[in-house]
């Protein structure tokens, strides 16, 4: 049976991901350790120990994300998050650096490792290098492959995978994208918040809505004109040719109808994306997940416009998992 | 337990335009005193509320309902937070946040997604926006039943207070319960 692996930004998120019929939930400290470093979001120690509590007795599992990459000066802060998820008693470590990944194989020979989207293990040689050096058990792969490509991936390879099935679609080389970086001055690989809030802006006009992310204008939406997340890669830019998305536009990853294709690759494990979002977010997508799996075991098909709500600029996408511009 | 929904244009009721009118002429006060009240009450039920605002503490966050002629104030502070009610926003708030009544309520329980409403445009923000995301991840992770704390303020009417409020918000919610919703 299939995995669902879903988000949790607070302890009420987890429970409700929990109540909604996660196998297993993604958390993070609340530090620049992870890659959702956002204001009011996240896990403290304690709160992390009654979390895996709550979970375990339920019989889902607790991954904890230390998947930003360690500051030169600050190694430690990424290898206590590492000591104290194992302590608390987490179930896999979700990893993007090499020399994290090298410090928890050695120093926790017994833990559950997993190779963080973050790190961007695109192809079978990569992925081996992690299984055959430090034991990882998984990879989540970067969102830039196809069904195909997953396939071919799975079938290369000594450990699980696991791959997005909702939620905002990153279509840069994870881990390494440095756009937000350059915009802010804050680095979302380093310290875990692309777009941050303290450099987002929203002004109202009679003309519509303009986000700014530091002083890049990222888009202008009129009244009613559905919007995105305030990020330089879905952008909407003025060019001598004309004014449009250059990377890509706002709209989020769906793969509801890909699930049997998922299912057939040879995929262990589908995740959800979106810690940062709120209860509502995580109860829907995830018990619609929880549903679209059943039916897909009684080989019916699920209902492809519940989650539009949801989504940035209210569409969706199959991305990179059909690449029809190929 | 009552369902989650996800956002739609379409989605929540606005306050209908008469009712509007009704309250406009009406003293502020009383009003204020009862929403303290219930602001109160939230914060004794809930002392950790605050703590996810982290610096944010502190903080002005005006909300304007544009379905209703009056505005709020909350400042996050504590041990307690304060609210204003006024007729319009001041200059000088760290945060505006816009949408119907219904929207904000539902979002105060958590019961609709913050970025949801914001894609759709049912939610307009402008101020500080880190201080409005702690706020919003403080609020989500409080598990506020609005109906229980307002109920509470009525002493041997609690019970009624809370289910008849309950109910009211359960039909509000239904109204728009379809198979986007996701129950």
């Amino acid at each position: 049976m299939i995995e669902l692996i879903c988000p949790a930004g607070t302890p009420a998120a987890l429970r409700t991901a929990v109540e909604a019929g996660a196998d297993a939930v993604y958390c993070g400290f609340n530090d620049e350790t992870n890659a959702r470093n956002f204001p009011g979001l996240n896990f403290s120690r304690d709160e992390l120990g009654e979390a895996i509590a709550f979970a375990h007795v339920r019989g889902v599992k607790i991954l904890v994300a230390i998947n930003t990459f360690p500051r030169a000066s600050a190694v430690d802060l990424w290898r206590r998050a590492v000591d104290d998820a194992v302590q608390a008693g987490a179930d896999a470590l979700i990893l993007a650096d090499i020399g994290l990944m090298d410090y928890a194989a050695r120093r926790h020979p017994d833990q559950r490792l997993h190779v963080s989207v973050q790190a961007a293990a695109a192809n079978p040689d990569a992925i081996s290098f992690y299984v055959g050096t430090f034991g990882v058990r998984r990879v989540v792969l970067p969102r830039v492959l196809s069904v195909a490509e997953i396939a071919e991936i799975t079938r290369e390879i000594d450990c699980e995978t696991e791959v997005f099935v909702f939620g905002g679609l990153c279509v840069m080389a994870e881990g390494r994208c440095s756009l937000s970086s350059y915009a802010t001055g804050k680095s979302p690989n380093m310290q875990g918040v692309c777009s941050p809030a303290s450099h987002v802006a929203y002004e109202q006009t009679a003309a519509g809505t303009t986000s700014r992310l530091g002083r890049f204008t990222i888009n202008r939406f009129e009244a009613g004109e559905a919007a995105g997340y305030p990020t330089l890669c879905k952008g909407r830019f003025s060019t001598e040719y004309g004014a449009g998305y250059i990377f890509e536009d706002p709209v989020s990853l769906d793969a509801t109808t890909l699930l049997a294709g998922l299912r057939d690759a040879g995929v262990t494990a589908l995740k959800i994306e979106g810690r940062q979002r709120g209860r509502a977010y995580v109860e829907g997508v995830v018990r619609h997940f929880r549903d679209a799996l059943k039916v897909l075991e009684i080989g019916g098909e699920a209902d492809v416009a519940r989650l539009r709500p949801f989504t940035e600029g209210q569409a969706t996408t199959v991305g990179a998992y059909r690449k029809t511009w190929r | 337990m009552l369902p989650f929904f996800a956002s739609s244009p379409e989605s929540l009721p606005l306050i209908p335009a008469f009712l509007g009118n009704l309250i406009r002429p009406l003293p502020l006060l009383p009003l204020e005193f009862a929403l303290a009240g219930v602001l109160d009450h939230i914060g004794k039920n809930h002392p950790h509320l605050l703590d996810r605002l982290g610096q944010h503490r502190g903080k002005r966050f005006g909300i304007a309902p544009i379905d209703l002629p009056i505005v709020f104030i909350v400042e996050a502070a504590a041990p307690r937070p304060r609210l204003t009610v006024m007729r319009e926003l001041p200059d000088g708030l760290d945060v505006r946040i816009s949408s119907s009544l219904a929207n904000l309520l539902a979002l105060l329980e958590g019961r609709l997604d913050g970025d949801a409403l914001l894609f759709s445009r049912q939610l307009a923000i402008e101020g500080d926006v880190e201080a409005l995301l702690a706020l919003r991840n403080a609020i989500d992770d409080a598990r506020l039943d609005l109906a229980f704390e307002i109920g509470s303020l009525f002493g041997p009417f609690a019970e009624l207070v809370e289910r008849l409020f309950g109910k009211a918000r359960d039909v509000a919610l239904r109204s728009i319960s379809s198979p986007r919703g996701s129950e």
